[in-house]
């Protein structure tokens, strides 16, 4: 598609080379999509097979009844708590961070010899999802909770100093202008000027990213970091479908929870 | 700093220059420290266990393996060919998905009632909506994570349980968001075209599909890089592609191959991410 000579008009040529833009992202689309299903072994005769639709109903049907005895339950409910907690844990630490990381990386506050390395260090801390920051902080932290919640509080600074940098750097900039024309100080001017301005922002995104760790939380036990993940990893493990089965109850609850909460929560924000 | 006249003043401020709101933060701060602190009970919390000389140790052998990754031509040809499997997964996880969630989404949007032209939604139509959009709830509901560990039990390691994963779990995000996507749009031509007598599907095709086609794509190429990130990840349960080749190379402490695979990994997500964007600039 190179350059057509300037004697066609502008808006077929445009025109044209939409389609001809669009007819190549879906050719791509299919090659990628047809080359996907093609180069992986999936053994769907094997999935369809009789024998594996018997096998699935038993081991469906093995989830019943559910493990309901007293002592279980606390447990699960023990873990449901450690669950919430890393969640909190891990996104309070997350939004400390995350605001220490933004300032170097907002173009407002920083040159560029602090703002590139900034934000490549947030890139990184993003791009590398939650439970593999558990699993190799399992080595740091050893077995349990505290390395779900640093696993979460890693993933998260880099979501959140994203994102709270380019709300630092979108803040309107009259007052921070007036203060500096009153001779304040930088660190009184984000004080009493930026960070006012965006807190509500910065609070939602916050609030936002807690809802997504609630759920992440309550899988990351599954290297070992604790939380319903762990029980949930442990009990299917010995095969004890029973106890899975509560466990699964329970992380299930807990999503449907947050997720109707956060619901409800918006709903009565936005009206 | 103790020498900065402005800090030193700051002690002695005459009344009127001081914080106004300073009783409110400091009931906040001391409020939300005691509520914090059960939490940091419940997650063991104690970050000064890792500065223990055992843990410190182990931490550091680690750390010292990183350095150099493993670039052997033999391990690169295994990190590509698992990278090339953890985008196939998320590739065809999400075409399942799209299956999955079409339908689902046409059946259970509003905006192609035939019944609610005419005032209220009919009981059937509306029961048969709530049951769709309450089979995408169940499907989305359960991590996708889950949806692998059970299928991994069920037909074996490999990535047919990772393709299922996600086909089930986004199908149901799909469609939920399609259906919504749908809804929100202009309803003018899609009523016209229904109360003239053309049917739901000629009505999506001509009065929905037009306007919503390009919010339709850029959501599922959005959810495409979600699921590359979401493929690595089920590969720690045994699905296949990298988490699997992660999961092992440190359970053997390789701090050279764990090393090699972060640094694709990131770059697979930037470049995931750089192309979704583009196509989503494309788009706009």
């Amino acid at each position: 598609m190179s350059a057509k000579p300037h004697a066609l008009e502008r808006l077929p040529y445009r025109l044209i080379a939409l389609r001809a833009r669009a007819g190549w992202a879906l050719l791509i689309t299919l090659a990628l999509v047809v080359a996907s299903f093609w180069s992986l072994d999936l053994q769907w005769s094997a999935f369809w097979s009789h024998d594996s639709m018997v096998a699935m109903a038993r081991f469906a049907g093995e989830f019943f009844p559910p493990d309901v005895s007293p002592a279980f339950v606390q447990k699960v409910a023990q873990a449901t708590a450690e669950t919430f907690a890393m969640s909190a844990v891990g996104t309070l630490l997350a939004a400390l961070f995350g605001l220490l990381l933004a300032l170097p990386a907002a173009r407002t506050h920083a040159g560029a010899l602090w703002r590139v390395p900034t934000r490549l260090l947030l890139n990184a801390l993003r791009a590398v999802p939650e439970l593999v920051w558990a699993s190799l902080m399992l080595i740091a932290a050893g077995l349990g909770p505290m390395a779900g919640t640093l696993a979460l509080t890693l993933h998260t600074t880099g979501v959140l100093g994203r994102l709270f940098a380019e709300a630092i750097e979108n803040a309107p900039p009259g007052p921070a202008f007036a203060l500096r024309a009153q001779g304040a100080r930088p660190a009184q001017i984000l004080l009493y000027a930026t960070l006012p301005q965006v807190a509500p922002q910065l609070l939602s995104y916050t609030l936002y990213r807690w809802e997504n760790n609630i759920r992440a939380a309550s899988i990351l036990g599954v290297v070992g970091a604790g939380g319903l993940g762990q029980l949930l990893s442990y009990h299917l493990g010995l095969f004890q479908m029973g106890r899975t089965a509560t466990v699964l109850l329970a992380t299930l609850a807990l999503v449907l929870a947050v997720d109707t909460t956060s619901y409800f929560t918006r709903r009565a924000m936005t009206r | 700093m103790g020498t900065d006249p402005g800090t030193l003043a700051a002690s002695v401020r005459s009344p009127d220059e001081r914080d106004p709101a300073w009783p409110g933060r400091v009931t906040w701060l001391l409020a939300s420290l005691v509520v914090l602190w059960p939490l940091l009970v419940l997650t063991e919390f104690r970050p000064w266990a890792m500065l223990d000389a055992r843990s410190l140790h182990a931490t550091a052998r680690f750390l010292a393996g990183f350095a150099p990754p493993a670039l052997d031509a033999d391990f690169l040809r295994t990190v590509a060919q698992q990278t090339w499997r953890t985008v196939a997964i998320a590739t065809a996880g999400v075409s399942l998905a799209l299956l999955l969630a079409a339908p689902l989404a046409l059946i259970s949007t509003a905006a192609l009632s035939i019944s609610s032209l005419s005032g209220r939604m009919a009981t059937l139509p509306f029961v048969v909506r709530q049951a769709a959009r309450g089979l995408m709830v169940a499907l989305r509901t359960v991590p996708e994570l889950v949806w692998a560990l059970v299928f991994v039990r069920v037909v074996g390691l490999g990535p047919t349980s990772g393709v299922l994963a996600i086909g089930l779990t986004y199908g149901g995000m799909l469609g939920k968001v399609f259906a919504e996507i749908m809804e929100s749009s202009d309803a003018h031509p899609t009523r016209t075209l229904l109360t003239n007598g053309g049917g739901r599907l000629q009505a999506f095709f001509y009065g929905l599909l037009p306007q919503a086609a390009p919010e339709l794509t850029s959501y599922t190429i959005y959810r495409w890089e979600c699921a590359i990130r979401s493929s690595v990840v089920l590969g720690f349960v045994g699905a296949g592609g990298l988490g699997q080749q992660m999961a092992s190379s440190l359970s053997m402490l390789a701090g050279n191959e764990v090393a090699t695979m972060l640094l694709v990994f990131i770059g697979l997500v930037s470049l995931a991410d750089g192309a979704s964007a583009w196509l989503r600039g494309l788009l706009r």
